[in-house]
């Protein structure tokens, strides 16, 4: 598989606000390959530098030190740039900060327009890309009268228009109910199995782990894990200590294996816990 | 013992006249006890945030009431600023609302309001700053310079600082990470035991509401669809679900293994609580 995104001993450092304050490193030498077609979930506390990494995804923030390739083009290339936010689109937290026009599908149509792209072929990537995220039949709405769930879907829906590689969500699922979380990752899921789309999940969410090719944990500026769910999550002390919890199913595994059960600390959903602990109490 | 809030055949119709008719809250009927730890939880659109406004006086009823310490809020329309001193109300996402020069002035901002000064304003704000962890020297700094935790808290202490025999939260841990929620949480616990304070707060996170409330109310569509304990709500986890809620993940485990025929009470919302009932089953298959 090709990487899509690479950064090289990436560093980031967020210049003082007043005179006389220290300036915040926020990245202190990040080294990552990203597959493409591949679904990351990138975890970490409050200033870990999850957030800045996937800044410098498409050229938002530009490296400080070190470099960040996207499909081989440097960020700090300024002649790339247009092409690298193509590429890479973003979703982030607060769905109302991302709604630019009255009507959902003029809305998702901005990108494109943006892009020059001819209005015909705008008319097709509008259709399908409300088809993607389920919202064809609100597509006369108006945003400010959809649910937060649904509007999330119309920003990711504006990005997929732009026909991107790889979609960033940046703790796009914060501020939705269970149910807005839910239609939001299974979009994201499908748009990568079906499309091909690399997805970098940026969460504080543990459960929105589970399914994920790979997750690494970020703390203090740089890579403290990186692996399979499997594999992660079964780091239940480290993971505490770097702030983190794990999902419940996990707690449980790792308390009954401290009561002595024979249990593995990886079955990471519900059924796969519940029919591991079967197993061992039968 | 009279309940501090009463709420009765509360109705709220939103666009009255108009073709965007729409009632909020239909019919509710629910009290709040003196010192109750209070969650609600409900699907968006479910009419929790129209609920919660009209506890303190921000929305009028369009008809039943709002009985505070057995006294109808708008039974004074002009005294219902009182009112708001005495139901405080945190917002979803109140660090946005942060806006004086130093933290100490922000917390001031609503007990100056109410008229006091001097030691009695100092006070108020100093403990409030204490119930949620913000220190002394702290309180001279631009709230601004905070990170997103603290500043959260700062907007909580404001609040708090009014000493409301009432405080409502709304969804208070959005956008936390796991220590940050974690830490917002003892907080809330803290001032709820040691102030004996009534608290209510919405959330969206099933855990949450599970691990920390006494009681939880359960809205579907403008109307409450069941109250009690988190033992009483959780047993019913078919109905939550199919009310677009979710249940714990521990619950959801339990269930599954209800379903692969262990004699699991699927009614347990905390891991503790499931691992103790495990083990007995433990106990039980080696004795036989």
């Amino acid at each position: 598989m090709s990487t899509i995104l690479q950064t090289e001993n990436l560093q980031y450092i967020y210049p003082a606000v007043e005179e006389g304050e220290g300036a915040t490193v926020a990245l202190r030498g990040v080294d990552l390959k990203i597959e493409k077609g591949s679904f990351v979930v990138i975890l970490g506390h409050n200033g870990s530098g999850k957030s800045t990494l996937s800044k410098t995804f498409n050229a938002i923030l530009l490296p400080s030190a070190g470099s960040v390739y996207v499909e081989g083009m440097n960020t700090d290339d300024e002649e790339h740039l247009l092409d690298i936010r193509r590429r890479v689109g973003m979703v982030f937290q607060n769905p109302d900060n991302q709604i630019v026009s009255n009507v959902v599908e003029e809305d998702v149509a901005f990108a494109p327009e943006n892009l020059g792209v001819p209005t015909a072929e705008i008319r097709q990537r509008v259709d399908r890309a409300l088809d993607a995220v389920g919202m064809v039949e609100f597509a006369q709405h108006a945003p400010h009268l959809l649910s937060g769930g649904q509007k999330q879907r119309i920003a990711i829906a504006g990005v997929i228009a732009m026909e991107p590689d790889c979609i960033v969500l940046d703790e796009a699922t914060a501020m939705l109910d269970p149910t807005g979380r839910r239609e939001v990752l299974s979009t994201a899921h499908w748009l990568n199995r079906e499309k091909g789309i690399t997805v970098v999940l940026i969460t504080h969410h543990m459960n929105e782990a589970e399914d994920a090719d790979r997750v690494i944990v970020m703390d203090d500026g740089k890579i403290a894990m990186d692996g399979a769910p499997k594999e992660v999550f079964v780091r239940v002390e480290e993971l505490r200590s770097l702030g983190l919890t794990v999902p419940d199913t996990v707690d449980l595994l790792d308390r009954l294996r401290r009561d002595g059960l024979d249990l593995p600390l990886d079955a990471l959903t519900v059924d796969a816990c519940a029919d591991a602990v079967a197993e061992a109490l039968r | 013992m009279e309940p501090i809030l009463k709420v009765v055949h509360l109705t709220h119709i939103y666009g009255t006249g108009t073709p965007f008719e729409r009632s909020a809250v239909e019919d509710m009927s629910f009290d709040v006890a003196d010192g109750e730890f209070l969650g609600i939880i409900g699907h968006t659109g479910s009419g929790k945030s129209t609920l919660i406004q009209h506890l303190n006086g921000l929305l009028k009823p369009s008809s039943g009431q709002i009985l505070l310490e057995g006294k109808d809020i708008w039974a004074e329309p002009k005294k219902i600023r009182d009112v708001r001193f005495r139901v405080g109300l945190v917002f979803q996402y109140p660090e946005y609302q942060l806006f004086e020069e130093t933290v100490y002035k922000d917390i001031a901002f609503g007990p100056t309001n109410m008229g006091k000064t001097g030691d009695e304003l100092d006070c108020c704000v100093r403990e409030a700053a204490r119930l949620v962890g913000i220190r002394d020297d702290q309180l001279e700094k631009s709230p601004f310079e905070l990170s997103g935790g603290q500043k959260r808290r700062v907007a909580l202490a404001g609040v708090l600082a009014m000493q409301p025999r009432v405080l409502i939260l709304d969804e208070p841990t959005a956008g936390l990470d796991p220590a940050g929620r974690e830490n917002l949480l003892a907080n809330i616990r803290d001032y709820h035991r040691n102030k004996n304070g009534t608290v209510i707060m919405v959330s969206h996170s099933m855990e949450e509401v599970a691990q920390n409330v006494d009681r939880i109310l359960v809205l579907k569509s403008a109307r409450v669809l069941m109250q009690g304990t988190p033992k009483d709500v959780f047993c019913r986890a078919d109905e939550l679900l199919s009310a677009g809620l979710d249940v714990p993940q521990i619950t959801r485990v339990a269930m599954a293994l209800k379903e692969r025929g262990l004699a699991v009470d699927p009614a347990v919302y905390t891991t503790e609580a499931l691992e103790r009932q495990l083990l007995t089953l433990r106990k039980g298959a080696a004795g036989c």
